[in-house]
């Protein structure tokens, strides 16, 4: 009876429709999780990477060989068993679950292997030793070992204890020593080698000036070759004072013991920081933490993009983003005041209308291959034949660069800003415009000094949709203008101080090139998460911002409306 | 005062001078505010047209950049001069790179250099041909190699090479013609027994140079040469090896020896083509024999290698041009098997010549026609009549800019060519082609390769299919999350929770694409490699869970009841889908040891099913996620803006809330939902970071979930910045691009119409 009961009541349940508003309910649950997981597995990855987790001791027992294992914790994991032994691991027979941790161990350059796999079961009780240090290098990714004893030019200055402090402070020296050794050879060099090629492009378009006569032309030519000269003096005494710096570098190296039981002599030069990790108290990790954060954000990046920092490719997006938006934001402006305040409304005004909308949905490879036919190679190339002769058959402008990833982005996100734009328009009252119209303004005046001022937010918003959008956008401009490594900015302190014509590094394109691209794809995976924090959290913040002033807006119009 | 600024008004009779502006000054004060309005005008404008033709120039540029793969072949400004050299018969004729010089052999063994645009003069040189010896036959190499090569009757043969120095004096190209012997002044021996060369056939690759020959008493002679420079003396060293073959059933008329030197294939006057395996020369044997010429009383004409030597081109007394090569059966011998067939020249095939570059080929016939043909796309882009006289010999310039004929009137002829994509056409790009040295015709996107005389495939199948593979599974994700989740947000969810799930959406769709891209690859394709079957539990559990969940909160405590009104079921939900997910991934592992022999991975491969780590799957999901929002947000304005009175009178007819959305709701928004369904698949087509990331980006045409894929967008991505500018494949990813554009923008369009007709209907409800 209760039973029949209860069937009924089911049966009714779902007639009444319950049950599906549940359901369908659970998928707006289903994508915000999603959405929310999504961001916590980048934060939680991203800034993870920043953080100094303690090195690991223990034993690796596999069959008869023991074998002492120094590293750090990447990652652990419940498996089949099955699975790892086809992947060549001795798990017993009755076992059907593993438990198993990705170590990561460094010292590429020794064992040739810096990531494993051990089987939980095969290891001995972790231990966290002292004077266990990981070593940050430039060459060859980290290094893990126990510290011995620092020497300076062949001599033992500290042993045991103190070794990690005297470590600290001459890795101080050796670290500003190098700085001004990349500061001598990115700028002054840098500026050097620009001047030159300068000089030979001179002389080169001198060669092309028919009109001269030889004579002429021959002091000219003298004149270039005494500049050139001059250069090369420079070079020479900068170059100097280069080695010189490198070699004080050199002095100091350090001691240490591998996991194998091999000792190992690092040159501090190599080094660009160490850490004792299990003797830092949580106070000194954070510390760490903020060094290390800045770093990754004002850094360059070394050894195939792989570590070091990603400040070129911020600065890239940046200023690719800034010169889209001078060229976007007057002529989207102007486009949506012509679409809402001059054109005839009539079916071309809408077909037109239509047609901008649909731009924002078209793929944005197209508008890559777009710029890559038209401003690359056509744009690019008739300016290449017309102004830098010079300088052909190698291309000035007729190649991907910086300008035209701009132009490309601001054609791609024209239509963000005509939207918003005309929005924003449409929602000014009749009122204002025909109380301004009356007084004897013209349309112009109405314009400017009534309609564009009270648009400004939605404009404002239209922008900052555009850059967000511009920002995150990899496709196109992997076909017009970013580059994996562009050793110089795109700035420069000699005129034209922005160089248009360079390729610039891309956050998005970084993520693509390292994680997808790269040699070891295992040792840069910390660093993609992290470049992929900093630019979610751009275009999170840029959005949020849109979003914010959207809605103020809409809050002012609705009460100036009724 | 009441009339200041009414037209006409003579003076101001009332201005008292200092304060308000006299009348010069607001004239000239109205004329700035004329202009300024009048130049505000005109940059709005030129900003309004500029967006319109900017917008034009994409479509144009695209198009533009597109339409020279339509065009055909073209043959202009033609030129005729008397034949450089002596008045007896030309056996072969060439050109150089850049057309400023050409070579005739004639039948005397005189070669002269000429320019092949006006005919004059340039070198005059000799073969070498003794006086007791008389030609008898003649053959040419592959003409990249521009070797040829004559047989005498005293079983001997003459080999030469016309080359061309390329120098830059005062920056001005200079050509300088010379004929060189690579085998020696004299020419070399091939019988020994000294018999005439009847047929001969001439090939060279990095292992020598091959002569094979036919003799006037029927035997089959193949020779090797190699000649070497002796460090010491500086002279050449020749050495040879000679192989008499099984002789042809029947006379020979055409011997072709490829640059492997492992096939040899000989055509004879009864319409045959014979197979000689020569890849071990003193074991040959005749692999296969095969009428290539149908019908009675016709006979093979003329027969030559493709670039590349594999194919063979046949042309037969009927004017039928077909393409023939060895296909390997399961024995791993070659059978000579017709690939296709050409359009038929109105006449006997007299001459065939290939390109240097390509598989393309020219052909003339005796009515005295010229045939431009390319063997790829099974191609005839022209037949032209040239002449009243047979075309007795033909040669095409290594650019294909250029061809040179003879027509057996003492006269050359040149005309400028123009055949710059004859790789594309309709057939190949979407139909199954037989490509050489593959078993069968088949669907195959392969772009470029290491080699020179690789054959591009272009067929735009496998990319099709890949890219509808991809956006299937994506719209099979995304579209019930997506539209389940509108009608909720719209109809049964709190305002105030509305308020905090729509911007969580619009971040949704801003997330860079290339951020989903590279979780898929990195992170999510091994996570569900390893936890296979977890993806079939949450298909599974998921909805059981929820429904449980809803079963349950009918028994909530009254306390509850007040806190939490209808409309949070969402929020009520997410535990649930936590706790599922962990579940599903916690009992991973364990499902795998019970059901899949403990690796599922290894089971699906087992099975039959291949797998790949970067999957279908992953793409799915990740571009699902990223059409979710687009589809969600349009949708979800559909459903919200319904009219209230339908409803309202819905429910008051006493029908649940549900039953009003099935009933009223739904049907009144699903145009809305249709055109938000269309604009999330025009995104997820032309979705290019996801699937480039996501995938293994291999071109293969199947929808197993299990596989990758690669798609039109993807492809551009990968292939754009290596192709050649101007180039076939160059136009074909501008072509894809259109596509893509066209593709897209007639489904926005659609989409939007749709939309503005469902408003116009919500407003007159």
């Amino acid at each position: 009876m209760s039973k029949d009961k209860a069937t009924g009541n089911i049966r009714t349940w779902f007639k009444g429709g319950d049950p599906w508003i549940w359901l369908i309910g659970g998928a707006v649950s289903i994508s915000v999780v999603m959405v929310l997981g999504l961001l916590l597995l980048i934060a939680a990855r991203g800034l993870g990477h920043f953080w100094q987790p303690p090195i690991v001791e223990t034993y690796n027992t596999q069959g008869a060989q023991v074998e002492r294992v120094l590293g750090t914790i990447r990652q652990s994991e419940t498996v089949t068993a099955q699975s790892v032994r086809e992947a060549g691991y001795e798990v017993p027979l009755e076992q059907e679950l593993v438990t198993r941790y990705l170590f990561k161990l460094g010292n590429r350059d020794i064992t040739g292997s810096d990531f494993q796999w051990y089987i939980a079961d095969n290891l001995q009780e972790f231990r966290y030793p002292e004077t266990a240090v990981q070593l940050e290098r430039r060459e060859w990714g980290d290094f893990f070992g126990y510290l011995l004893r620092v020497k300076e030019a062949g001599e033992t200055v500290a042993e045991g204890d103190q070794a990690f402090e005297v470590l600290q402070e001459r890795l101080d020296r050796s670290n500003d020593l190098a700085r001004q050794a990349i500061h001598l050879e990115r700028y002054d060099i840098g500026a050097l080698n620009r001047s030159i090629e300068q000089a030979r492009l001179e002389r080169r378009r001198i060669e092309m000036i028919d009109a001269l006569d030889g004579a002429e032309r021959q002091t000219q030519f003298d004149e270039i070759e005494a500049r050139v000269a001059g250069y090369n003096a420079e070079y020479e005494v900068l170059r100097q004072e280069l080695e010189e710096l490198r070699r004080s570098a050199r002095r100091d190296s350090l001691v240490a013991e591998t996991s194998g039981g091999r000792e190992v002599e690092i040159v501090l030069a190599d080094v660009v920081r160490a850490s004792a990790a299990n003797q830092m108290s949580t106070g000194d990790k954070i510390v760490e933490y903020g060094h290390r954060f800045w770093d990754f954000m004002s850094g360059y990046p070394r050894e195939a993009n792989t570590e070091g920092g990603i400040f070129p490719a911020i600065f890239g997006t940046v200023i690719m983003v800034l010169i889209m938006s001078v060229v976007v934001t007057p002529f989207g402006v102007l486009a949506a005041i012509y679409l809402r305040e001059y054109a005839k409304q009539g079916p071309i005004t809408r077909i037109v209308r239509i047609s901008v909308n649909n731009l924002a949905g078209v793929p944005s490879i197209v508008f890559g291959v777009f710029g890559l036919g038209f401003f690359v190679y056509f744009l690019g190339g008739n300016i290449d034949q017309l102004f830098y002769p010079e300088a052909l058959p190698a291309p000035t402008f007729g190649s991907p660069a910086l300008i035209w990833a701009s132009l490309t982005l601001a054609l791609l996100t024209l239509p963000v800003v005509i939207v918003s734009t005309e929005e924003g328009l449409t929602r000014i009252p009749r009122s204002l415009r025909e109380g301004s119209l009356a007084l004897g303004a013209t349309k112009s005046e109405t314009l400017w000094k009534v309609i564009v001022p009270l648009s400004t937010p939605a404009m404002m918003t239209g922008l900052i949709l555009a850059v967000a959008r511009a920002a995150g956008e990899v496709a196109p401009l992997m076909l017009v203008g970013v580059v994996k490594l562009a050793p110089n900015l795109p700035v420069s302190t000699e005129p034209p101080f922005i160089h248009l014509d360079q390729r610039i590094m891309h956050l998005g394109f970084h993520i693509y090139d390292v994680g997808f691209q790269s040699p070891n794809v295992e040792a840069a995976r910390p660093l993609v998460y992290a470049t992929a924090l900093v630019l979610v959290m751009l275009i999170l913040v840029l959005n949020l911002t849109a979003i914010a002033i959207r809605n103020r807006l809409r809050e002012k119009y609705k009460s100036a409306g009724e | 005062m009441e009339s200041t600024d009414t037209p006409g008004a003579k003076s101001s009779r009332v201005n008292s001078g200092a304060v308000l502006p006299g009348r010069e000054a607001r004239r000239r004060l109205r004329k700035v505010r004329m202009g300024k309005d009048v130049l505000t005008r005109l940059l709005v404008s030129i900003a309004g047209y500029g967006v319109v033709i900017s917008l034009a120039l994409i479509f144009i540029f695209l198009f533009a950049e597109v339409l020279p793969i339509l065009r055909g072949a073209n043959l202009e400004s033609p030129t005729s001069y008397s034949n450089p050299g002596p008045a007896v018969e030309t056996r072969y004729i060439a050109t150089e790179r850049y057309q400023e010089s050409a070579v005739r052999f004639s039948a005397d063994g005189q070669v002269n250099f000429f320019d092949p645009r006006s005919g004059e003069a340039q070198l005059e040189e000799q073969v070498g041909i003794p006086e007791t010896a008389t030609v008898r036959s003649f053959a040419f190499a592959e003409p990249r190699t521009r070797l040829v090569a004559y047989g005498l009757s005293d079983g001997t043969v003459a080999v030469a090479r016309h080359e061309y120095a390329l120098t830059y004096p005062d920056d001005v190209r200079l050509v300088t013609p010379k004929l060189e012997k690579p085998l020696g002044e004299d020419p070399v021996v091939l019988d020994d027994e000294g018999q005439p060369i009847e047929v001969l056939a001439v090939q060279e690759s990095a292992r020598g140079t091959t002569v094979a020959g036919y003799t006037a008493d029927g035997r089959m002679l193949m020779a090797r040469y190699e000649a070497r420079r002796s460090m010491m003396t500086g002279e050449t060293e020749l050495t040879r090896t000679v192989h008499e073959l099984p002789a042809p059933p029947s006379v020979p008329t055409r011997i072709l020896v490829d640059t492997t030197m492992r096939n040899l294939l000989v055509g004879d006057a009864q319409g045959f083509l014979h197979y000689y395996d020569i890849s071990q020369p003193d074991q040959a044997v005749i692999r296969d024999s095969k009428r290539v010429i149908e019908g009675d009383m016709v006979s093979v004409t003329a027969m030559e290698f493709l670039l590349g030597s594999v194919s063979v081109i046949v042309g037969g007394s009927e004017g039928s041009v077909s393409q023939y090569f060895l296909v390997r059966g399961d024995d791993n011998i070659g059978r000579i098997t017709r690939i296709r067939e050409f359009e038929r020249h109105p006449d006997s095939i007299t001459t065939i010549f290939p390109e240097y570059s390509r598989k393309g080929f020219v052909a003339g016939d005796a009515g005295g026609n010229v045939g431009i043909h390319y063997g790829t796309s099974a191609r005839t882009l022209k037949i032209e009549n040239v002449s009243e006289n047979p075309i007795a010999n033909l040669t095409v310039s290594p650019r294909n800019n250029g061809i040179l004929y003879t027509d057996g009137t003492g006269q050359m002829h040149h005309a400028e060519l123009w055949n710059r994509h004859p790789e594309v056409s309709m057939k190949a790009l979407w139909n199954k082609v037989w490509y050489e040295g593959r078993s069968q015709p088949d669907y195959v996107w392969q772009s470029s390769s290491a080699t020179d005389e690789f054959e591009p495939k272009f067929s735009l199948v496998p990319l099709t299919v890949g890219t509808l593979k991809a956006a299937f599974y994506a719209m099979l994700f995304a579209m019930p999350l997506a539209i389940f989740g509108a009608i909720y947000t719209a109809y049964f969810m709190s305002p105030k929770m509305r308020g905090m799930v729509k911007p969580t959406i619009e971040v949704m769709e801003a997330l860079p694409t290339v951020i989903l891209g590279f979780l898929a690859g990195l992170w999510m394709a091994p996570f569900l490699e390893n936890h296979l079957p977890s993806v079939f539990t949450v298909l599974i559990m998921m909805p059981l869970a929820m429904l449980a969940m809803a079963w349950l909160w009918r028994f909530r405590p009254a306390w509850i009841k007040h806190h939490i009104p209808p409309g949070w079921e969402a929020a009520i939900l997410i535990p649930v889908v936590l706790v599922v997910g962990w579940f599903a991934v916690w009992s991973s592992p364990l499902i795998e040891v019970a059901f899949f022999d403990g690796n599922m991975r290894q089971w699906l491969t087992d099975v039959g099913i291949t797998y790949d780590q970067r999957n279908a799957l992953v793409v799915g999901v990740a571009m699902g996620f990223a059409v979710i929002p687009t589809i969600f947000s349009i949708a979800e304005d559909a459903v919200f803006n319904v009219p209230k009175h339908l409803t309202q009178g819905s429910l008051a007819l006493g029908a649940t809330p549900w039953q009003t959305v099935i009933g009223v709701v739904l049907l009144t928004a699903s145009p809305g939902i249709f055109s938000a369904v269309m604009i999330g698949f025009g995104r997820a087509v032309g979705e290019t970071m996801i699937v480039l990331m996501a995938t293994g980006n291999s071109p293969v045409v199947n929808f197993n979930i299990f596989e990758g894929m690669r798609t039109l967008s993807a492809n551009i991505a990968v292939e754009m910045p290596e192709a050649a500018v101007g180039g076939s494949h160059y136009r074909l990813l501008f072509l894809a691009a259109l596509v893509l554009f066209g593709f897209t923008f007639i489904l926005n369009t659609l989409a939007e119409v749709v939309r503005q007709r469902l408003r116009a209907k919500y407003s007159s409800l």
